[in-house]
């Protein structure tokens, strides 16, 4: 039958027309051949590593942003005066050589050393520090971490506005290479801020020539505009597609640095950064999806990394609407939950259940263990508190932002409260801008947290609790608590002090405007040619001695 | 025809006016602002962040100023990506978008007009099923099933090709362009083939069968032909679809394409980058099914002479 034949034939150009359209459509791309060489088989060949790097960057100012995104690149462009061993979080060198501290712990001299320079080749001076500090505390800039700088004398007042001359805060170059800085109070955590990027130095002559010192958001950060002093320079930033860092010729210690580039890729969806990672697209993922913890732990596949991380998982108390005003009742709901079946049953990440709010690290502090699982202790607690086996006790409801895993550990919470103290809470979600305005406004009564320590010390996650505090989302005040953290600012004995922290912690878990549940992991998959790269609790990266092997 | 073309130029102002007072409250009065974050912002710092962008000012004062920017082409600087504006932000994004958005529109018409014709010249056979069937599924398939599973089996088990990117790596537009298009496809496979079932039976094609004209030419010249306007009305708001709809498969694919701006903006409260991409997208989909309507007219002699007399 001729039309049948003419059918086939008609197929057959089509099959072809559509095949030619897909090879035109692949011609319409770049003409280089890889061989079947992925992109981290190159990167291994000629020292470029792949990050996956969460979302875009707002910016690159160290001094007006507060993202870890951005903190990951922001490493490799600038550097403080100190830096931490990526493997024992010590205090190391960094652009100073060395200091020296007073017997008073007041007075820090920093000499800075006579190889550090800008990348533009510009000597790094000690007023370059003066002049970023200014800029870093001025009230326009409005940087929202000008609080790490507080801990310097007269810092706060300037920042407030209530001092104008910044000559008055305690920041002085004593020479071209000697910055002595004073402390308001004796504060032992002080050089572990100084890596932070807040205290990064900016080359403030590069700034001035986009806009005024305090100008925020001006175009200093673009590629072929950015000074810095990192061990890398700023090579290409196109938005939502790629950011490049090219090894700095003149960072003092660019010998030891033995990555030629890093190529960090902005990826907010965790699956498609997932399969990036198995495509050999990315040498080191930002996170990992929990569903696919199990898959690669069955596989023992060695990419799989989980280590314990800095920060904490918790639900707030509104103490201020009943019931949860009573002790009782807040102490009833935290011993009712069994926290080991959450991370073993629901998280599934190796995270580790929580019993107080600070994570156990090497900072010297063991935070106590209270709150274990006890159902009979919560009953009767209950009980003691008007509601014996439950009864009377008014529906509360369970605020999270909307997420798979915090609704997981939601439900799970909520049936131990309905099995233990037979009572019910309802949950809901709110999406996360809904969900941080209705913190704000206090309008929630039982509600999840996080927290990830800005710095190595109890005081991170401690401070957060004093009355007033815009982070103490419980409303709850106590002076006793006040009174110890201050005191625990000022003392320089580091036993001492961790026994004050030791003291407001166990106060902070007797009184319980706060639920914990969890120790964070963290949780990324790391090709195996990446060496060197640091595991620690702080997540504190340093790129100088990753290297990538090339196997082949 | 100019007439015609003006007077919807005029019917569209006032649409877009309305899209752009309607989103310019409607996103203030969500909860939550753009400098809202779990490391909460101190009073000082949000006064001097509200001042930097006007956010201090009554929200009427807000309106006008940010019409007056408007109409100078000044959409007003991104909150999210403060060292940025929205209207370097969508410069920058846009090209990709658009040209994704014709890759898969012509991955589409390939496939739909070649699936339509092949079912329509078959009818009521397996080669016509086939196609049809094979439609359906891609009209329920939404992109972001059929993107993984084109990715678990081109890009991870048989490494043909890049799983993202756009323009980085070779071949990294063939997924997304085949993901995006193939609803599409689908679509114009099934308008292709209920229009050529009609035309295929009428006279002229008779008279051309009787004048020994080889089928080739019968069905591409004069078959379809006649057959092709439904597709190409439906081309405008599939265009204006794919740009707008593009968000989907530009997240799968990590493509940096406006359509993840436009997400995203919303997520974070970016009232400015809200704004600018609302009004682009409403320009564009007013603008092409303002040229599918032309192209119909002039594609269809009644309908031209209809608005020239």
């Amino acid at each position: 039958m001729p039309l049948k034949l003419k059918v086939k034939h008609f197929v057959n150009t089509t099959l072809s027309c559509v095949g030619l359209a897909c090879i035109a459509l692949m011609g319409l791309q770049s003409a280089c051949s890889t061989d079947g060489r992925t992109p981290v088989d190159i990167g291994n060949r000629e020292g470029i590593l792949h990050l996956g790097n969460g979302a875009e960057l707002a910016d690159l100012d160290p001094h007006t942003t507060t993202g870890i995104p951005e903190n990951n690149v922001q490493i490799a462009l600038f550097e403080g005066l100190v830096a931490k061993d990526p493997k024992t979080l010590e205090i190391m060198p960094a652009v100073a050589e060395r200091w020296e501290v007073s017997i008073d712990q007041l007075t820090y001299r920093f000499y800075i050393r006579e190889a550090a320079r800008w990348s533009n080749g510009d000597d790094l001076t000690a007023q370059d520090f003066v002049w970023s500090y200014q800029r870093a505390l001025s009230p326009a800039l409005a940087n929202q971490y000008a609080y790490q700088l507080f801990v310097i004398k007269n810092a706060k007042a300037f920042n407030h506005g209530d001092i104008e001359d910044f000559s008055e805060v305690a920041v002085k170059a004593l020479d071209t290479k000697i910055l002595e800085i004073v402390l308001e109070n004796p504060t032992p955590y002080f050089l572990s801020l100084l890596d932070h990027h807040s205290t990064f130095p900016v080359h403030t002559a590069s700034i001035k020539k986009f806009g005024d010192l305090d100008e925020r958001a001006t175009r200093w950060t673009r590629p072929g505009n950015l000074v810095g002093n990192g061990p890398f320079t700023l090579h290409e930033w196109k938005i939502n597609r790629i950011l490049k860092v090219k090894k700095n010729p003149l960072y003092w210690d660019h010998e030891n640095v033995q990555l030629n580039e890093i190529h960090y890729h902005p990826i907010q969806n965790v699956v498609t950064e997932e399969r990036m990672f198995r495509a050999g697209q990315l040498h080191k993922t930002n996170s990992l999806m929990p569903n696919k913890i199990d898959s690669y732990r069955d596989a023992k596949r060695s990419e799989l990394k989980i280590h314990p991380y800095y920060g904490s998982y918790y639900y707030v108390f509104n103490t201020g609407k009943p019931p949860l005003d009573s002790v009782k009742v807040r102490l009833a709901l935290s011993f009712a939950v069994d926290r080991e079946a959450i991370v073993q049953k629901v998280m599934r990440g190796g995270e580790l259940p929580a019993y107080a709010l600070t994570p156990a690290s090497d900072t010297g502090y063991t935070p106590p263990k209270l709150h274990i699982f006890d159902p009979a202790k919560a009953k009767k607690l209950l009980a003691d508190a008007g509601y014996p086996e439950g009864k009377g006790f008014p529906e509360i409801e369970l605020l999270y932002n909307t997420q798979e895993q915090h609704k997981r550990v939601a439900v799970a919470i909520q049936q131990m409260w309905k099995k233990h103290l037979n009572i019910n809470v309802a949950i809901y979600n709110q999406d996360w801008k809904v969900y941080l305005s209705s913190m704000k406004e206090g309008d929630f009564q039982i509600a999840r947290r996080g927290w990830i320590g800005d710095y190595f010390d109890p005081n991170t996650f401690l401070d957060m609790f004093v009355s007033g505090s815009g982070h103490n989302q419980a409303q709850w005040a106590n002076d006793d608590y006040d009174r110890l953290i201050s005191k625990a600012g000022k003392t320089a004995d580091r036993s001492q002090r961790m026994a004050m922290f030791y003291e407001a912690e166990t106060l902070l878990m007797n009184e319980a405007p706060i639920l914990p549940i969890y120790i964070y992991t963290s949780k990324y998959l790391l090709a195996d040619s990446v060496e060197n790269w640091p595991s620690n609790i702080m997540d504190y990266v340093s790129y100088k001695q990753v290297r990538l092997s090339d196997a082949e | 025809m100019s007439r015609y073309i003006l007077s919807r130029l005029f019917q569209a102002l006032p649409v877009l006016l309305i899209v752009i007072t309607a989103t310019f409250f409607l996103v203030r009065a969500a909860p939550g602002g753009p400098f809202d974050d779990e490391r909460v912002v101190s009073p000082d710092v949000l006064k001097n962040l509200n001042e930097r962008y006007n956010l201090n000012d009554p929200v009427s004062v807000q309106y006008l100023k940010y019409l007056a920017g408007l109409l100078k082409g000044d959409l007003g600087p991104s909150y999210k990506f403060p060292a940025r504006s929205v209207n370097e932000l969508i410069a920058s994004g846009l090209p990709i978008t658009f040209e994704l958005a014709i890759y898969a529109l012509i991955v589409a018409l390939i496939i739909g007009l070649v699936a339509g014709i092949i079912a329509a010249l078959r009818m009521n056979t397996k080669w016509d099923y086939g196609p049809m069937a094979l439609a359906m599924i891609g009209i329920c398939l939404p992109s972001f099933v059929l993107g993984p599973i084109l990715v678990l089996v081109f890009g991870i088990k048989l490494e043909w090709l890049p799983v993202t990117g756009w323009g980085s790596l070779p071949g990294d537009k063939v997924l997304p362009s085949i993901t995006l298009g193939a609803a599409y496809a689908a679509y114009i496979a099934r308008i292709t083939r209920g229009s050529m079932i009609e035309v295929l039976s009428q006279d002229f094609i008779r008279t051309a069968r009787a004048k020994g004209l080889s089928q080739k030419r019968i069905v591409v010249v004069h078959a379809l032909r006649a057959a092709i306007p439904p597709v190409i009305s439906f081309l405008g708001p599939a265009l204006a679809g794919l740009l707008a709809g593009s968000f989907v498969v530009e997240t799968i694919f990590q493509i940096p394409g406006l359509g993840r701006f436009y997400v995203e903006a919303a997520f974070n409260r970016d009232y400015t980058m809200i704004l600018g991409t609302t009004i682009f997208f409403s320009v564009m989909i007013v603008a092409f099914n303002l040229l599918a309507d032309i192209l119909l007219a002039w594609f269809n002699p009644r309908l031209r002479i209809g608005l020239s007399s």
